[in-house]
């Protein structure tokens, strides 16, 4: 195993960089722009039971270091990624992807979810209980321990793959709802999703975003995200999946230092198609410096 | 699409508040009328993405107003200095259907698109007319580049004080074998309604990144959801759904 190895969850990764969910689609498109099998892995657009078209636009706000997203979950539906998106990947794709879940119901979470265990593609589930631009699904998931346990085991009875429980950073203590996925069966965490944001425009006085709010992304948000991972790792033994504001090789470093075992990176990829081979490429120069001979040493390092 | 660092050889005014800038690299492809750039700035998360106006073998120019911070800082660059930009974006302008004697209109900063399209248009033998419009005389340009081409041009101005006075709806030709429209959105529903064939309208969205990935930009559409970016920013005037 090369030095920039890790394992999440049983499963060997080449380099701890994972295109968080949202910012690189079904991975198809990235194929124009590099060979995406350099990657650890990624993980595709939330996906839920039925299509979603998501928020009407704008849903895009620019922030310094950083962006308001109000996507919505668009997704074709879990229907039509098995039979169209998945097949397209395989063609340039040929590592375990890890399938991005959301829901409005425990039932829609637990058919999706099952559907998905099924591929021999997915890898991992990452089940997003922190979405903060839907009503009545997503975060309301994840900001209460109980219904985010409840989540975690009505997807642990219909899977048998790995599931990640992607946590929302907009809750008083990140850890409760950490340990309550842990109690319930989760095999790991991921955190954070974005922090919920608003920008005004002066001129309508209106907000910018046709949803109001946004989930706030990009550098911006980084040492909120590495105080929380650090938080959850010292609070959980499942292992933990950094992101938020990840662009670069130090970042990743950092992130692993805090105890994370692999880091998403999101924001980035959308300013700069390339970044995540960027930071792939950086990574043993960045290591040298600071005398790390293989990433694996690094856990709790902190 | 493709990543690249070009270099500003050109950034000069050309109306009020409006300037043109040509950016030159060894590996810029091929650019179609209706493609856009997207351009990385200093200080700003954002890219900021630009119609390609014109493009010869290793040069591509845009003209662009200077309405924020990221155009302000575009404005202010020098010859010499290099940009990272993203080109080749969008579906661009389908040409085939053009007929022999298209029409093209376009509004202020709606224009510039129009005029690589003018061009491969006047290449391909086609009698082309643009209705260009503007809201006053000192923002008017571009319609001396289109006669060069030997388009017929019309220029409205909303207040009269260049060409014709009013809205380019106003100034349509009677014949045309097919159209192609840029510009504001009201300018584009005036265009729908007046406008008698089939045609092809460029949209604009705020974007995130520009080629597909983010779905900052889906609009719905008659036949289906579609990322201004990618599978826009040009659409068929029979798909198009108005959202109101």
């Amino acid at each position: 195993m090369g030095r920039l190895s890790v394992t999440l969850c049983g499963l060997e990764l080449d380099n701890p960089v994972i295109p968080a969910s949202g910012t690189f689609g079904f991975g198809y498109e990235f194929a124009d722009w590099f060979d995406i099998n350099l990657l650890g892995t990624f993980s595709f657009k939330g996906t839920t039971r039925a299509p979603r078209f998501g928020n009407p636009t704008p849903r895009i706000a620019e922030c310094p270091a950083g962006m308001l997203n109000a996507v919505g979950l668009q997704n074709p539906g879990v229907d039509r990624v098995i039979a169209e998106e998945l097949p397209r990947l395989k063609t340039v794709f040929h590592k375990p992807v890890m399938a991005n879940v959301s829901g409005f119901s425990l039932e829609e979470y637990a058919e999706t979810c099952a559907l998905l265990d099924a591929q021999d593609q997915v890898g991992w589930l990452e089940v997003n209980i922190s979405c903060p631009n839907v009503h009545g699904g997503g975060m309301s998931f994840g900001t209460d321990p109980a219904a985010a346990a409840a989540v975690t085991r009505a997807v642990k009875r219909v899977t048998r793959k790995p599931v990640i429980m992607k946590l929302s950073p907009n809750v008083t203590d990140i850890t409760a709802i950490a340990k309550a996925c842990e109690d319930a069966g989760a095999d790991g965490l991921s955190l954070i999703n974005t922090l919920q944001g608003l920008r005004i425009d002066l001129k309508t006085r209106r907000p910018v975003l046709a949803n109001q709010t946004g989930g706030l992304s990009g550098p911006a948000i980084f040492p909120v995200a590495l105080r929380m991972v650090w938080q959850v790792c010292r609070a959980v033994s499942v292992p933990v999946v950094g992101m938020g504001g990840v662009s670069s090789a130090e970042d990743v470093l950092e992130m692993m230092m805090a105890g994370a075992a692999a880091v998403e990176v999101g924001a980035a990829n959308l300013t700069d198609p390339c970044a995540c081979r960027n930071i792939i490429e950086s990574l043993p120069a960045a290591m040298d410096r600071y005398g790390i001979r293989n990433l694996k040493e690094l856990k709790g390092a902190i | 699409m493709k990543q690249m660092m070009l270099t500003l050889t050109e950034n000069r005014p050309l109306a009020e508040g409006i300037r043109r800038m040509t950016l030159s690299g060894d590996r810029l492809e091929e650019q179609r009328p209706g493609q856009f750039l997207n351009i990385r700035l200093n200080g700003l998360f954002l890219r900021r993405p630009i119609s390609v106006c014109d493009w010869n073998p290793g040069r591509v120019t845009v003209i662009y107003k200077v309405v924020g911070r990221g155009t302000e800082q575009l404005a202010a660059l020098r010859p010499g200095e290099p940009l990272d930009v993203l080109t080749g974006l969008g579906n661009g302008y389908d040409l085939a259907p053009a007929g022999a004697s298209p029409l093209l209109i376009g509004g202020g900063v709606g224009v510039p698109p129009l005029y690589l399209l003018a061009r491969r248009l006047r290449e391909q033998g086609r009698e082309v007319t643009a209705v260009l419009g503007f809201r006053t005389g000192r923002e008017v340009f571009a319609a001396e580049d289109f006669r060069a081409l030997g388009c017929r041009v019309t220029v409205t101005t909303e207040d009269g004080s260049e060409g014709l006075r009013g809205f380019v709806t106003g100034a349509l030709p009677e014949n045309y074998s097919y159209f192609y429209t840029c510009g504001p959105e009201p300018m584009l529903r005036a265009v729908y309604r007046a406008t008698k064939t089939p045609g092809q309208f460029s949209f604009e969205e705020r974007m995130g990144c520009g080629f597909g990935a983010c779905m900052g930009c889906t609009c719905r559409t008659l036949t289906g959801a579609k990322r201004i970016c990618r599978e826009g920013p040009v659409l068929r005037k029979e798909e198009i759904l108005w959202d109101d």
